[in-house]
């Protein structure tokens, strides 16, 4: 509030005449996000990320549980082509790394999706219908938000077993909150434009306006929130996995092989390295653009 | 008598995403001890930013150029470190918006004495008895318990008073204050007013009042400074410029104020808004609203002296 | 209203909403753990049917799920979590009262680390936005929030402990230099979160108008920023100290494994791998009614740091 009015008396002689040349919002936030250097630098490392992991292991000779026993231990090397090196039965720390990739970029993707669809529903319900509907359904948020969440992630994999759908459900299951509190504040928000009373008034029925006017301009937060989401969601499974407790052998993701790593890095250093250095890159990047992204989206949060 | 602030040439502009903005556009004055002046003009206009530059307020992505000199001292090129020995002390500020203006997270009492503590050396116990007189002088009811309560505990008008007694604290030589009354009914506006008039009588203290609203100057102010999009217009005395405007758009304002002695009730507006200070038109920029305009206005017409303190930026004066 | 009536007031609301969370906490961790397939038992080579029924006996295990659950939610109220399947000798009280203190120390420390370090470091930022400081700074604090602890931990033992050997690498007896890489691994992402949140805040309040009315007043700048701009900048700060604790809860399950340090969490993670029931359900409940303790205080601070809500509106 106070700094809107602070931009106001800035811009108060600027806005007197209204004949500012029409760009749309989404034009905006787009030329606004191409000027965040760390944005984009962070856009193009995602997506080079990404397309090593896809690729990756199907261009390398060995597979992620293939035993190389002529080199066990070996430390990252052009000759014997394990170029991150090996662990300490001999497998490809450079496989692994990428395979593990896929796991925790899906786990992210989809944990997310999870909590997006749940968040966005529950959000927009409670935030449309309002009244006491509302009350009750933000009550239970709040009792939900109270509980501290990565206990229950840990509880719900002792209970069921260490599953990957478990695990999508799980993390995307707790961290809907956030979503559904946000998406709630918007619809609120919106359902007293006048384009919506507009709608209404034409007789379009509750649902159809929640799908055709509210979910439209829920957008650009949500996007937002998104590309935080991931990050997030890609640390819980790395915690879980780390522990011990998330995707079991043979598979393994950024968390498990960190664990490992973890275990040697006093003999064998590289095998700790170079997953945590992807992981941190990841995360890194998904953070950077999220900023970006809502810095372009709500350009008041950076003057 | 020799001025107390002369201010030269002054320019204020801010950088924005939709490029620079000049909000003023060269302005000069004079303010002698014990004058009453009032800038007159529409938001817009500069008026507010003219004064926030000459107290070193403006915001991150303003700059101000020219000169104020006070007291021959140049404020506009002193260190904050010097600066901060007149604001508050000297010269004194009262904002706006007087919810905003007061920080709701301390009480009116910190907020109160940190001044005079600071600039007048005064102790904690005299600073706040000093406070509470002023508290008291601005009409707030039994001030010595309502020094230690909370903005939001205060109604509009309250929070106005406490502003105002606030500006008052060290018996500045010069106080601006903008649109100060605007919160207050008419009687208090005419008690603070009153307030006002006696501190800058008894302490020889000069009163600079910002206001879009030309009738609340009548009987409170010696001289007026219109401003239009940036620039000093008009200039004169009270009497003069309600008596004989000179330049059209005093007169547009002139007319656009509710009187009792006119017999059609109809209210005159200026036609149309002003200029978008970001992409000035050429030539006059009043042109566009003025039923007067003529060929001469599509040069930028230059501030016309008219002898006795008068001036006007309109062709009409040119003696030529 | 006074001052005291208003917190009273406002305390008493939020106790009453306390009630309802903590009864859904322990229901749902104790039906979670009752529809869990297989029993605690079920690990180990199938027992002989009599002791089987022993065990189960002697842990309510042949009860109907309802008498076992007002048994389970008649325990916690006297703060009883029974014994702990995994360590025989033990009951979960026991346990907690060994391992608590020791995370105890580690968080409150780290606590006291991150805020101290955050909002220095978040002022410093905003008072030199978008210079270099504040980039750095701020590329840093990202940096924090995005590097996990378990990737934090083994980097710093290996540059500090393995090749530096300035400090040890784990173990809790023998002296605070043990503590050092703990409470600065714990506290590093809160460290970052704090200073972006101060950041955006102050920045925030040195644009309001009333920093601006303050600045009018000619006071140092100094005593504008620390009298006037610190306490409402640092109001977002303290409302995010409820999800800064449960961080900090969570964050000591990992840090306590890799510093092998015995406090909670490494029971709680033990237990979670061997399907500890009563220990895990046990750490769950007390973990959860300390956050939510945690929140009310956090709340009730927030309250008395805001007038508005002090004095209530008006």
């Amino acid at each position: 509030m106070a700094k809107a009015e602070h931009t106001a008396d800035a811009f108060e002689a600027a806005l007197t005449l209204g004949d500012v040349k029409g760009r749309s919002p989404w034009e905006d936030a787009w030329h606004r996000l191409l000027k965040n250097r760390a944005a984009v630098t962070a856009a193009i490392v995602m997506a080079v990320m990404i397309v090593a992991v896809v690729v990756g292991p199907w261009l390398s000779p060995w597979d992620m549980d293939y035993t190389d026993w002529d080199h066990t231990a070996s430390p990252p090397s052009w000759a014997n082509g394990h170029w991150f090196g090996t662990d300490a039965v001999g497998r490809d720390i450079l496989v692994r790394t990428l395979q593990g990739g896929r796991i925790s970029l899906l786990v992210g993707l989809v944990a997310t999706l999870v909590s997006l669809v749940i968040g966005v529903t529950y959000g927009a319900v409670a935030g449309f219908y309002g009244g006491a509907a509302d009350r009750l359904m933000m009550r239970a948020v709040d009792i939900i938000y109270a509980l501290p969440f990565m206990f229950f992630v840990i509880l719900l994999m002792v209970v069921f077993g260490r599953h990957i759908i478990l695990i999508f459900v799980a993390v995307g299951a707790v961290n809907w909150l956030d979503m559904a509190r946000i998406v709630r504040g918007q619809t609120l928000s919106l359902k007293r434009m006048e384009f919506v009373e507009a709608a209404r008034a034409c007789g379009v029925q509750g649902p159809d306006i929640i799908r055709r006017h509210i979910i439209p301009n829920l957008l650009g937060v949500v996007m937002v929130y998104v590309t935080l989401t991931i990050p997030q969601v890609i640390l819980v499974e790395s915690f879980l996995s780390f522990l011990g407790l998330g995707v079991q052998e043979p598979m393994s993701s950024w968390g498990g092989l960190v664990a490992d790593g973890a275990q040697d890095m006093e003999t064998a250093p590289w095998t700790l390295v170079f997953p945590a250095f992807f992981l941190v890159v990841t995360l890194y990047c998904f953070n950077f653009i999220g900023d970006g992204l809502r810095d372009a989206l709500d350009p008041k949060d950076r003057l | 008598m020799s001025a107390l602030l002369e201010v030269r040439d002054l320019q204020v502009r801010f950088d924005t995403p939709d490029g620079d903005v000049e909000a003023v556009r060269g302005i000069d004055f004079d303010l002698s001890p014990g004058e009453s002046l009032a800038v007159v003009g529409e938001s817009g206009s500069g008026k507010t930013q003219a004064f926030l530059a000459i107290m070193g307020l403006l915001a991150e992505n303003g700059s101000a150029n020219g000169q104020a000199r006070f007291h021959g001292e140049d404020l506009m090129a002193m260190s904050s470190r010097d600066l901060n020995r007149h604001r508050g002390h000297d010269i004194a500020m009262i904002f706006q918006d007087p919810m905003s203006a007061l920080n709701p997270y301390l009480s009116i009492e910190k907020q109160m004495i940190d001044g005079p503590m600071h600039h007048l050396g005064l102790g904690r116990a005299e600073a706040r008895a000093h406070a509470v007189e002023m508290l008291r002088a601005v009409r707030i009811p039994d001030p010595d318990e309502r020094i230690g309560h909370y903005p939001h505990q205060f109604s509009g008008g309250m929070r106005q008073r406490i502003t105002i007694a606030m500006g008052l604290l060290c018996e500045p030589e010069i106080l601006i204050a903008d649109e100060p009354t605007t919160a207050l009914d008419v009687t208090v506006q005419a008690r603070i007013a009153r307030l006002v008039g006696d501190v800058a009588r008894r302490s020889h203290m000069a009163t600079v009042l910002i206001t879009h609203d030309l009738g609340a100057v009548a009987g409170v102010c010696d001289r007026i400074l219109v401003m239009y999009a940036g620039q000093v217009v008009e200039t004169g005395t009270v009497r003069e410029i309600f008596d004989s405007p000179r330049h059209p758009y005093t007169r547009g304002l002139l007319d656009s104020i509710p009187r009792l002695d006119r017999i059609d009730d109809t209210l005159h507006a200026i036609p149309g808004n002003p200029p978008n200070l970001s992409d000035l038109p050429g030539g006059c920029v009043f042109r566009e609203r003025c039923d007067r305009a003529f060929d001469a206005c599509a040069e930028p017409p230059p501030l016309f002296d008219l002898g006795e303190g008068r001036a006007s930026r309109c062709h009409l004066e040119d003696p030529s | 209203m006074s001052a005291e009536t208003g917190v009273m007031r406002h305390a008493g609301r939020r106790l009453l909403g306390l009630v309802p969370t903590l009864l859904i906490l322990i229901t749902i961790v104790f039906f979670m753990m009752r529809v869990a397939p297989g029993g605690p038992f079920d690990a180990e080579k199938a027992l002989p049917p009599d002791i089987q029924a022993n065990l189960e006996a002697r842990y309510h295990l042949d009860e109907p799920l309802i008498q076992q659950y007002f048994r389970y939610l008649g325990q916690v109220l006297r703060f009883d979590f029974g014994p702990s399947f995994q360590y025989r000798d033990w009951t979960v009280n026991e346990l907690i009262a060994q391992g608590f203190p020791v995370s105890l120390t580690i968080g409150g420390l780290a606590l006291v680390l991150s805020l101290l370090v955050g909002v220095s470091v978040g002022v410093l930022a905003a008072l030199r936005q978008n210079r270099p400081t504040d980039y750095t700074v701020m590329g840093f604090a990202m940096l924090g929030i995005s590097i996990p602890n378990f990737v934090v931990a083994p980097v710093l033992i290996l540059l500090l402990a393995v090749y530096a050997g300035w400090l040890p690498a784990g173990g809790w007896e023998g002296g605070w230099t043990r503590l050092v890489l703990p409470v600065i691994t714990l506290a590093l992402p809160v460290i970052a979160y704090i200073a972006r949140l101060t950041r955006g805040s102050m920045i925030e309040v040195l644009h309001s108008n009333f920093i601006r009315a303050a600045r009018a007043k000619g006071l140092p700048g100094r005593q504008v920023i620390f009298g006037y701009a610190l306490k409402p900048a640092l109001l977002p700060v303290v409302s995010w100290l409820g999800p800064a604790a449960a961080g900090l809860v969570t964050g000591s399950v990992v840090v306590e494994r890799i510093f092998a340090i015995p406090g909670l969490g490494s029971y709680f993670v033990q237990g979670a791998l061997n399907r500890d029931y009563t220990l895990v359900m046990g750490v769950v409940v007390f973990y959860g009614f300390l956050i939510i303790v945690l929140n009310f205080i956090v709340d009730l601070l927030y309250v008395w740091m805001n007038p508005r809500v002090r004095y209530g509106e008006g």
